[in-house]
């Protein structure tokens, strides 16, 4: 076996998500496994990494939900891997946007961030219950960040 | 989190299988091959994503199997330096604080990683944070099971693969040990020390 490019492409979480739920159907409608003994490892990932996606917020996004995040962000100017991180993680407070972004301070403004933070939980759809008890406490948050 | 790595090898199909459809023959036996299973210096492997090119299969003189060169792309768990992965507290010991993301985990934050001042309470096994505050100091316990913010600092590959008979001295000297020391083929090394205080 040889390994042409160990990093041919970077994958976010939806994708893999989309990946791994299209498996799983196809597994289902085909019938029993065949044969169950080499498949097992396959099951066993395949469960556990469709757990650990379903927890994080990708499995609200759909394509057209990516596409239009990335068109947003193009005016941003940040790197393919921050972009991959807001995209993965959905940020809702400052901090965790300069934990994502390298040098944040010297590179955005408190403004950006803050329009930085306004796009993704805008374009990103978050928790339908969150989103809920998100709204009202808005004004309190801005509240105390001043 | 997730790369996609592109590889090539060879896939045996047995006879019996020659009624299936190729493509399907070859993905189960990538997927066997290759799920769940740690590739030294790639990462651990998921799923196969797609195959980009299948080559003429051959069949060799003694073996009635036919043997194909595939060219594929498949989903590995890869992140990359500095990446930010949320995960699960497993178990706290002397040595750091053990994570799990559920599908891998030789995770560990070890203490000098661990947001600053941190504590071993021998009592409880757990790591304490103490996290003081104009009202007074709060201890805050990293609980089993608890979610946890952590950022990549280091990998380590080792290679698993068995030795051959040169190190047969050395093993019979350890007759008595008859567990062998297993060692995780894949660490990450993270930390949750960051300039900005996490929530």
């Amino acid at each position: 076996m040889e390994v042409k490019d160990a990093n041919a492409a970077l994958l976010s979480n939806f994708e893999v998500y989309q990946l791994l739920t299209d498996l799983k159907q196809q597994r289902k409608e085909s019938g029993k496994n065949k044969q169950s003994s080499g498949q097992q490892n396959l099951n066993t990932i395949m469960y556990e990494t469709l757990k650990y996606i379903s927890k994080t917020p990708c499995r609200y996004q759909s394509p057209e939900t990516v596409r239009d995040f990335l068109i947003t962000m193009k005016g941003h100017k940040l790197t393919k891997a921050e972009k991959l991180q807001l995209l993965n993680h959905r940020p809702v407070t400052a901090v965790e946007i300069q934990l994502m972004v390298e040098e944040s301070e010297e590179r955005l403004t408190e403004e950006q961030i803050e329009s930085l933070l306004q796009t993704v939980t805008s374009i990103l759809p978050g928790d339908p219950e969150e989103q809920q008890r998100e709204s009202p406490m808005a004004t309190e948050d801005k509240g105390d960040q001043e | 989190m997730f790369v996609l790595v592109e590889m090539t090898d060879t896939v045996r199909i047995p006879p019996w299988q020659f009624e299936r459809k190729l493509n399907e023959s070859i993905a189960e036996e990538l997927n066997k091959k290759l799920a769940n299973k740690v590739v030294y210096n790639v990462g651990l492997c998921i799923c196969l994503y797609d195959i980009t090119k299948l080559e003429d299969s051959y069949i060799f003189p003694g073996d009635g199997a036919s043997h194909t060169k595939v060219h594929f792309r498949y989903v590995v768990f890869h992140p990359f330096l500095d990446e930010i992965l949320i995960g699960e507290i497993k178990s706290c010991s002397q040595d750091g604080v053990h994570v799990s993301l559920g599908f891998f985990d030789d995770i560990v934050i070890p203490p000098e990683s661990l947001q600053q001042p941190a504590k071993f309470d021998e009592a409880e096994q757990v790591w304490v944070w103490e996290y003081e505050t104009e009202e007074g100091a709060h201890d805050l316990y990293m609980d089993i099971g608890e979610e946890i913010r952590f950022r990549v600092m280091d990998e380590t590959f080792v290679d698993t693969s068995p030795t051959g008979p040169s190190s047969a001295e050395a093993s019979t000297s350890n007759a008595t040990e008859e567990v062998q020391k297993k060692e995780a083929p894949y660490t990450l090394v993270v930390t949750t020390c960051i300039i900005h205080i996490a929530l």
